[in-house]
């Protein structure tokens, strides 16, 4: 990851956000859910990381602590430079309009009862001193970018569709010209005919702007579509992270062997014919994960090592980085 | 699937409305479809497309008012559905007709165990006794793979996970050996791991019981892979039918063909921008005189604007038997 000769833009290193569980009649600390537990890995401008895994494997979590909606427990986030993990709260205030979000449910992140322009303008309400009228025209470039009439200025979220609402939220999102935005799981609550057209949106944004995008799913063939690298989370830690065309022709860590042969894909000759990775069992909860590594418990290759020791994320080829002991150092050749 | 039994279940010319203070919503209009023993009918369309409505339409599940079927014939055997009242339809349902919804959270009752709610329909239906019913629903567990099944009947829905609460769904619903099974997004609410579980059983369960199944999902990934036929609902019509091997392969409809570009795929040529339907699916406020899709439509013509296509035979086999398309168009040319 450190070899790369542009600087990255997000640098993230050992990033743990463990969320206390309280027990008991006097509600003492009982322990804790673990939702991320420590994770690193780097994106460079201009790049589209894909984040995928299944519900409760943090990923959205670590969205969110990446722009400091939560504090996280440990590790650093550089953000162009800055560490957002530790910066005060005004330093944080001001950092704010290089990062932005896109949630995933549209309906819940608009408020009902602003119209389109005083939601699209709220952040420069917030970050600029602009006049009523340099906003309002900030306000209809955005609604031209993200393909919205100007007309329906005033409306309120409810008259628009869900793909209408999602480029809302985009527009808002980019009125501060951020650098960096996190896009969790943005087409979730979409049909799939509209997908496509927030995600054509999302990447000719990118192009047009130069933005560098997080982009959180569960949805792995559009992650394929969309990502340049992907890493694949379970309970809270990342099990590979590798360049796209490799991800997808030859996974290299065993659960993302079974997450890519679990997707079902549009085409009965093929489905006839494929072998499946059937995972038995389900995720352990983070607040009591097994000891060594993570996904041990529903491993089909699992061996002893894997139940003690607890593998780290390495470099095994070329850019591709899996946390498994079938890759570790005594056995190198191996997979 | 042997090509000339009598169908299990073989709907005519259903039509439900919604009445709403804005005005009707035609939410199905003239579906037609039959359903073979032991087939698996894959029902894909997209939110609003009035795939569910027609479903719960068949054994009176919607609320009324504001829902009304308005026309129709749905026949279970030698009975028609719409005519035989509530409560020979409460014996249908359950006993006939086994239903499993998309969240097993919302579905099943919080506040009584898995058990009993498994034994309520064999004691409903069936007249067993609680000794019968409990062996029974123990042995139901047991058949949807959920292990220590005697134990795990007295669990509330809460101490299972998603993935084994939609296995308790299947459980009551196969409780009373149904013709029909009927899944409305089964699967949608799970994560793919556990969704590739479900289906494995589904089809494990199929081979055992033999059941007719009808499979409604917005996934064309997952009827792909275990459909025996697909029916594609836009605007409350069905607009394509056909085996599954030749919609996939020949696709007729403008909409389906839009609809098998769209999905990225996860092999393959990786196309540098998705296909794009524009626009947005229609609200039916009225019954339809034109094209649902036309406003959609790559090819659509004056005739689209004019006239609702009815579903057209592609080839010698009846409609509703082989591959049918209800398009003006065609790939071939007008």
């Amino acid at each position: 990851m450190l070899d790369a000769s542009p600087l990255p833009l997000v640098r993230v290193r050992d990033l743990k956000m463990h969320f206390p569980i309280y027990a008991g009649l006097l509600r003492r600390r009982a322990g804790e859910v673990k939702a991320v537990d420590g994770v690193s890995f780097d994106i460079m401008p201009g790049e589209t990381l894909g984040l995928v895994g299944e519900s409760g494997c943090g990923k959205s979590t670590v969205g969110r602590a990446l722009l400091r909606l939560y504090t996280p427990t440990a590790g650093s986030v550089v953000i162009d430079g800055e560490d957002v993990a530790t910066l005060s709260p005004e330093a944080l205030r001001k950092k704010r309009p290089t990062m932005q979000m896109v949630f995933q449910d549209p309906q819940a992140s608009l408020n009902p009862r602003m119209t389109l322009a005083a939601i699209i303008s709220e952040p420069l309400d917030e970050h600029t001193d602009w006049s009523g009228e340099r906003k309002l025209d900030r306000v209809h470039e955005l609604m031209d970018q993200v393909g919205l009439n100007r007309a329906f200025a005033n409306r309120y979220p409810h008259e628009f569709s869900g793909g209408q609402r999602q480029r809302i939220g985009i527009a808002r999102a980019l009125a501060l010209n951020p650098k960096f935005i996190v896009c969790d799981e943005p087409i979730a609550a979409l049909d799939v005919s509209i997908q496509a057209q927030v995600v054509n949106l999302l990447e000719d944004l990118q192009e047009r702007l130069g933005l560098t995008y997080l982009f959180i799913s569960h949805d792995l063939s559009m992650v394929r579509h969309i990502a340049d690298r992907v890493a694949v989370m379970y309970l809270g830690q990342i099990a590979e992270l590798s360049p796209r065309d490799d991800l997808y022709a030859r996974p290299l860590h065993p659960y993302a062997q079974a997450l890519l042969s679990a997707v079902p894909e549009p085409d009965p000759v093929r489905e006839a014919t494929r072998k499946r990775i059937i995972l038995t069992g389900d995720v352990p909860s983070p607040a009591n994960p097994p000891a060594g590594c993570n996904f041990c418990t529903r491993c089909p290759k699992v061996f002893d090592r894997c139940r003690v020791e607890e593998p780290r994320l390495a470099e095994v080829e070329a850019g591709r980085f899996v946390a498994c002991h079938l890759y570790g150092d005594t056995n190198k050749t191996a997979g | 699937m042997p090509d000339g039994a009598l169908p299990v279940l073989d709907v005519r010319g259903l039509k439900t409305v919604f009445r709403t203070r804005g005005g009707e919503v035609h939410a199905v209009n003239s579906v037609s479809f039959m359903l073979r023993p032991g087939e698996l009918l894959g029902v894909v369309g997209e939110s609003g497309s009035g795939k569910s409505v027609t479903m719960m339409s068949l054994i009176g599940l919607l609320p009324s008012p504001p829902a009304e079927v308005r026309a129709g014939q749905v026949m279970l055997g030698d009975r028609d559905l719409l005519k035989i009242g509530p409560r020979a339809l409460q014996d249908v349902r359950g006993a006939k007709v086994g239903f499993v919804f998309q969240d097993p959270m919302t579905s099943l009752n919080p506040v009584f165990t898995v058990g009993s709610q498994i034994m309520e329909p064999l004691m409903r239906h069936m007249g067993m006794n609680r000794a019968e019913a409990r062996k029974r629903a123990t042995e139901l567990l047991a058949l949807v793979g959920i292990p220590d099944a005697q134990k795990r009947l007295k669990a509330y829905p809460h101490q299972f996970s998603g993935g084994m609460r939609q296995r308790v769904m299947i459980a009551i619903a196969l409780a009373c050996d149904p013709d029909v099974l009927i899944a409305d997004e089964p699967t949608t609410a799970l994560d793919v791991t556990i969704q590739a579980q479900i289906i494995e059983l589904v089809k494990d369960l199929r081979q055992k019981l033999g059941m007719a199944i009808i499979w409604i999902t917005h996934d064309l990934g997952v009827i792909a892979g275990i459909a025996d036929r697909v029916m594609v609902m836009y605007g409350g019509q069905v607009v394509e039918q056909a085996p599954v091997a030749e919609l996939f392969a020949d696709p007729r409809h403008p909409y389906t063909r839009a609809l098998l570009k769209t999905i990225p795929s996860l092999t393959g040529e990786r196309g540098a921008r998705l296909q794009v339907i524009e626009g947005q699916p229609p609200i039916m406020t009225a019954e339809p005189v034109a094209c649902p899709f036309r406003a959609r439509c790559a090819h659509a013509f004056a005739r689209c604007e004019a006239e609702n296509p009815q579903r057209r035979a592609v080839d010698d086999r009846p409609v509703g038997l082989g591959h049918d398309v209800a398009c003006h168009w065609s790939p071939e040319g007008v």
